[in-house]
């Protein structure tokens, strides 16, 4: 199935800004984390269509995951 | 700190007083708003003779303790009514430390029409007449004081903005490297305008300094707070790399980041205005990515953004007025915004309010969305010359939507929603409904825990627990603004168990006190409560409380978010 990942701040170094990808059925945030080399302690935000989910959370067909470094300002 | 010097602009006379003991405990915010509380009339009117206002340094401002060198200025705030307190960078808060100097009150107001300048120094506070710079933008005034004064002069200034009372107006503090930190929000530019105040400059030689009580217990807490500063991801890596405009893309993708004048929760040309953009195009034309705005800073959130020549363009370009002008008026070019920026700095206007009035403005039909040269010509032509659209457009927002007859005005007690639309980040709209001083982000930030993950996590889209937060952030940020520090020091201090004991062990050893956790949380609720008697008695109520009609019947995108919570569900803010 179709996910598009977008990636922000430090974790587009080396890598994208967006991607399509192709993942079987049943993958979640954590398995498409892995497979981009960064950790989990690095990770400070994920968003599936906009709304934050856990690291487990399972995707579906078309979703959009959008992963940040612990970021801030104000 | 020792004593209060007081200025008297209706029989243009000063003193030096001692702290009465009431204030000796307090600093910064806390001081500034018990001040304003015990002697301001709060049906005065703002620009009036009645109002003062009172410049105060932090508990630690002066001391060796990082990132503690703000200023808290406070006053009635014409824009709003209420009370205002706004803290700045710049070097004057370190130098009014080092003199001694708790609190500097101005009070009444000149008869004729002559402009006045302050001079504080080791031997007091001085009133001189002003003439030769009068109608100067601050950059003119701050190069023309440092020939007439030297470089180390510490400055507090208002540019034509302050001069016109617009109420959108500030004032500009003097920062490390001669350009502009603002005490921005509320318009006390105009009250200092009101009193026919042009600037107030600072010579620091022969003054005391700050004494420590207990030199080596601050030695031991300055080490460990300045470490979690370091060691926490947002403080220490994220903020000097990208500054807050880093927010752009985490607001846009989490449908949170209004656009087009609170039309939309989303913002098609966000990569152009964003972060990552901003980093890389200061990084390839040869400005600096980290930048601090006093003395002490390690967190360095600012930056040097230069022009594709390599010239100065702006500094303290932040993630609020880069949306604003950007997402909420559909300006897609960095390099306009910059420059507005520089404007907005040298007018001395607030660049929340502005950018928020462009919105309106643009739904007004004065100029089309997306009109980033148009909006310059009205900074430069109409607000900084003062003309009759430009005094209704340098009154904010709220202003310009009466004028114009617009109903989607996007303001609390007449102040300016920022960045972060309330329909899809609920915390924060609980804080703009609620906070003493109108809409306001930065009295309780619940970005942190709805959209950050720092301090934990409270669903943005939902209801539950959105008071409690916000009315945790708004005692604690009280208490922080009393201190003379950043207020970023929140984020490690929300995560890093070590930080937030540090920081009151490090107040504990300046003055030999013995504070616990429990009593700085009572002094933000004394603060909070004490700013909340001054509204009501100026006339506000709990129905004053509340956010713009329409936010409660028109869907905001991508999550189509309304503005859900009952009056009574808000109003359960004030029940502590």
């Amino acid at each position: 199935m179709n996910i598009t990942v977008k990636l922000f701040a430090t974790f587009r170094n080396g890598r994208f800004k967006m991607d399509h990808q192709d993942w079987p059925e049943g993958v979640d945030c954590r398995r498409i984390v892995a497979s981009l080399g960064l950790t989990e302690e690095e990770i400070g935000i994920v968003l599936i269509n906009g709304r934050h989910v856990p690291l487990d959370q399972v995707l579906g067909h078309g979703d959009t995951l959008s992963l940040f470094p612990l970021v801030g300002g104000g | 700190m020792n004593k209060i010097l007081r200025v008297n602009m209706t029989d243009l006379t000063t003193r030096t007083e001692p702290v009465p003991a009431a204030w000796a405990g307090l600093g910064g915010r806390a001081l500034t708003s018990t001040i304003v509380a015990a002697e301001v009339p709060a049906t005065c009117h703002a620009l009036g003779e009645n109002n003062k206002l009172v410049f105060a340094p932090g508990l630690l401002t002066g001391t060796p303790a990082a990132n503690s060198g703000r200023l808290s200025a406070g006053a009635k705030s014409p824009l709003t009514g209420t009370i205002k307190e706004s803290n700045a960078g710049g070097t004057a808060a370190q130098m009014l430390a080092r003199l001694g100097i708790k609190a500097l009150i101005i009070e009444g107001l000149p008869t004729g029409d002559t402009w006045y300048s302050l001079h504080v120094s080791n031997e007091g506070v001085t009133i001189q007449e002003e003439t030769e710079l009068l109608g100067k933008g601050n950059f003119a005034v701050i190069e023309a004081l440092e020939a007439r004064l030297g470089k180390k002069t510490g400055i507090l200034t208002i540019g034509p903005a302050g001069e016109l009372k617009m109420t959108a107006a500030n004032i500009s503090v003097k920062d490390p490297d001669s350009k502009i930190r603002s005490h921005g929000r509320g318009g006390l530019g105009a009250v200092m305008g009101s009193k026919k105040i042009k600037f107030i400059t600072i010579n620091d030689q022969g003054a005391p300094g700050v004494k420590i009580a207990e030199p080596e217990k601050f030695k031991v807490a300055a080490r460990t707070f300045a470490k979690a500063l370091l060691d926490h991801p947002v403080s220490g890596e994220g903020l000097p790399t990208y500054g807050t405009n880093v927010l752009v893309n985490i607001l846009n993708e989490a449908g949170g980041l209004p656009t087009r004048n609170f039309t939309s929760g989303q913002f098609h040309a966000h990569d152009t205005i964003s972060g990552e953009t901003m980093y890389e195009t200061i990084v390839s034309r040869g400005g600096k990515h980290k930048h601090g705005c006093h003395a002490g800073c390690i967190i360095q959130c600012s930056q040097v953004y230069t022009c594709t020549e390599g010239k100065y363009l702006t500094s303290g370009f932040e993630y609020e007025t880069i949306w604003g002008l950007g997402a909420d008026c559909c300006i897609e070019n960095l390099d306009d915004i910059a420059q507005a920026d520089n404007i907005m700095d040298d007018i001395g206007i607030d660049s929340i309010e502005t950018a928020v009035m462009f919105g309106v403005a643009m739904e007004a039909g004065i100029l089309p969305f997306g009109d980033g040269k148009g909006m310059i010509r009205l900074l430069e032509e109409e607000i900084g010359k003062g003309t009759p659209l430009g005094r209704i457009l340098g009154g904010g927002a709220a202003s310009v939507g009466k004028a114009y007859g617009v109903t989607r005005v996007p303001v609390v007690k007449n102040q300016a929603i920022p960045a972060y639309d309330p329909r899809s980040v609920k915390g924060i709209g609980i804080t703009y409904a609620t906070s003493t001083m109108g809409a306001d982000h930065t009295s309780g930030y619940t970005i942190a825990t709805n959209i950050l993950n720092v301090g934990g996590f409270v669903d943005p889209l939902k209801k539950e627990g959105q008071v409690e937060l916000s009315r945790n952030l708004q005692i604690a940020t009280a208490a922080v603004d009393s201190t003379g520090m950043c207020i970023f020091v929140a984020f490690p201090a929300l995560d890093i168990p070590e930080c937030l004991p540090a920081l009151i062990d490090m107040i504990n050893a300046r003055f030999g006190i013995s504070l616990t956790g429990d009593d700085v949380t009572n002094l933000g609720k004394q603060v909070l409560k004490t700013e909340r008697q001054f509204n009501m008695d100026a006339g506000f109520g709990k129905e004053h409380d509340r956010l713009p009609e329409f936010f409660k019947h028109e869907p905001v995108a991508p999550h189509n978010a309304v503005w859900d919570f009952s009056d009574e569900e808000i109003d359960e803010f004030w029940n502590f």
